[in-house]
């Protein structure tokens, strides 16, 4: 627990982390950066799951075991998503989406 | 914790033992027999899928995070059958090009490390178990996605495939995050008891449930499904659109008809809109494909369509029409997949005009295209008819009349494609038809037993009535 600060202003905070995430993979140019902005959405989840579990739940530490597999899963993921793009990367010499469609229709 | 309940988890031992069996074999086999690490995974593979049908009592393990029953050991089975008939399908495919490149054992662990991804996550019994099913069940899926390395297309199909999933499991984890807020646990059993309809917890019904919308390939959320199944190996765009889609609907099934079951009247609005985008587009698209990956991609799209018709009811018949009809779809699309493996293997084409006038060279594949197609298009001597029969009696016997009308609709759409391929097999004349070939014993073995079962479940009555009384528990 935060003195002075309520479970209403970090939910928002997470939203908006939630919400710069989903932004950010549907604009983003380069597929590093679309793995950046998952990562956002997962930590948003992993922030909420600690903060739920702290402020509502504290005598309990679901939350709190939850968000643990998901940082440790959310490290696989980048690990696998970045080993792809630099087989990629040694084929098409770019990172860039628009260079990643060569299947269209 | 005694070792009786240990052996409750037998599905998943035997699979780990078999995992770890073929690391050893790995070390163990000279380099000059590199083709026996597929004959031994085959042959172990079949010990785990014959040992999957001795019986299992229902009970709970680890506090009750994991849970069995009939019904859940049942669709394990499916399953071990559809991986089993994959596994021999694309036998020649891994002795020729993936065994030459020093790659067969890591093909097989990934295959079998992803299966038992979702046998976790259909046995969970809480949100954790479930979402480290998942992620173990995308996650290899994603690297045998890029497995030719050597393509380009391969690796585009997998950074598609893994950012696609990764986005939707974040999505899903931040949904099940507000489930939690207003239940206070992550338990399936605990949450039962206290959810109710307040506007956050519909939220995260909205959210949890596009999470699995793309691993279903759902409408809004289908867009990665055709780029993926082209790029990706065939034996692996069929285990997507098969294993690993029948995975994900039995699962969301489960969640639906007993967590969530008191907010039924929010999401049974949202799987009605669902439907009825999932069927137009999945089919209206693939009217217009060329390439027969692409074109069983938007099929399966369309299928998922008519698997929301089972879902919307939430009861026993539901369930039982759900399972039944994933049960015929696994053969009827491994039928049609293995066809097109066979072709692709020997010829490199893929196109539906490579097709035309194959029946007067290959006649049997012919033969078992057409009942493949011919069962996903509801044709009423095969199986396809009846699981499509049900699904729409389950729908009409809650009253949702207009969506059976467009289901009916759709499949009129659905016949008309199926039918271009039929026709250019058997109707098109030409002269540089695809020549005469023979394929190996593991591919026809696969074929074989998908051509019995497309044709024998449609007729086989009895095991409708044993799925229907395994789904009493749903009810």
């Amino acid at each position: 627990m935060i003195e002075g600060i309520s479970i209403y202003e970090i939910l928002a905070l997470t939203t908006i982390l939630f919400f710069i995430g989903v932004y950010g993979f549907v604009t983003r140019k380069n597929l590093i950066s679309i793995l950046i902005s998952v990562e956002l959405i997962l930590n948003a989840s992993v922030v909420n799951f600690v903060v739920i579990n702290k402020y509502l739940y504290p005598d309990m530490l679901q939350g709190v075991f939850v968000s643990i597999f998901i940082i440790a899963v959310a490290a696989a993921e980048t690990a696998l998503a970045v080993s792809i793009i630099i087989n990629l990367y040694r084929q098409i010499n770019s990172v860039e989406v628009k260079d990643t469609e060569v299947m269209k229709y | 914790m005694n070792i009786d309940s240990f052996l409750l988890m037998r599905h998943e031992i035997i699979l780990l033992v078999v995992i770890l069996l073929l690391i050893v074999a790995e070390v163990s086999i000279s380099p000059r027999k590199k083709n026996s690490i597929v004959h031994l995974a085959i042959f172990l593979f079949g010990i785990h899928t014959i040992a999957g049908f001795l019986t299992i009592e229902e009970s709970s393990l680890f506090g009750g995070m994991f849970r069995t029953n009939g019904m859940i050991h049942f669709f394990k089975n499916v399953l071990n059958i559809g991986v089993l008939v994959l596994l021999l399908q694309s036998g020649d495919w891994l002795q020729e090009k993936i065994v030459q490149e020093n790659k067969g054992t890591e093909f097989f662990i990934l295959l079998f490390s992803s299966l038992l991804g979702m046998y976790f996550m259909i046995s969970a019994g809480d949100f954790l178990m479930f979402y480290l099913g998942l992620e173990l069940s995308v996650l290899p899926v994603a690297a045998l996605a890029a497995y030719e390395t050597a393509k380009r297309k391969s690796s585009e199909a997998g950074i598609k495939l893994i950012l696609s999933s990764a986005l939707a499991s974040g999505v899903s984890l931040f949904g099940i995050s507000m489930l939690y807020a207003t239940t206070g646990s992550i338990y399936f059993a605990d949450i039962i008891e206290v959810i109710t309809a307040s506007n956050l917890s519909i939220l995260g019904l909205v959210l949890f449930f596009a999470g699995l919308g793309f691993k279903i390939s759902l409408v809004p959320f289908h867009f990665w499904t055709a780029d993926v199944y082209e790029g990706a190996p065939i034996s692996i765009a069929s285990y997507l659109s098969v294993i690993s889609k029948g995975a994900a609907v039995f699962i969301l099934m489960i969640i639906l008809f007993t967590v969530l079951k008191p907010l039924m009247h929010i999401w049974e609005n949202m799987l009605y809109g669902i439907a009825i985008a999932t069927m137009f587009i999945g089919n209206l698209f693939a009217l217009r494909q060329q390439n027969m990956k692409r074109f069983l991609a938007f099929s399966s799209i369309a299928q998922a369509g008519f698997i929301l018709l089972g879902l919307i009811i939430g009861n026993q018949l539901g369930t039982a029409t759900v399972v039944y009809f994933v049960l015929v779809y696994v053969f009827s699309n491994l039928a049609a997949f293995g066809v097109v493996q066979a072709i692709s293997l020997k010829t490199g084409k893929e196109n539906i005009s490579d097709y035309e006038g194959l029946y007067r060279t290959n006649p049997k594949l012919s033969l078992v295209m057409m009942l493949a197609l011919f069962s996903l298009a509801g044709i009423p001597p095969v199986a396809g008819f009846f699981g499509k029969f049900f699904l729409f009696i389950a729908a009409a016997s809650e009253g949702y009349y207009l969506l059976v009308f467009i289901a009916v609709v759709n499949v009129t759409i659905a016949l008309y494609y199926y039918l271009l391929v039929v026709r250019a097999m058997f109707l098109r004349k030409t002269d540089n038809a695809i020549p005469f070939f023979k394929s190996k014993i593991y591919m026809r073995l696969g074929l074989i037993i998908t051509v019995i079962g497309i044709l024998a479940l449609g007729i086989y009555s009895p095991l409708y009535e044993y799925i229907y009384e395994l789904s009493a528990i749903f009810n």
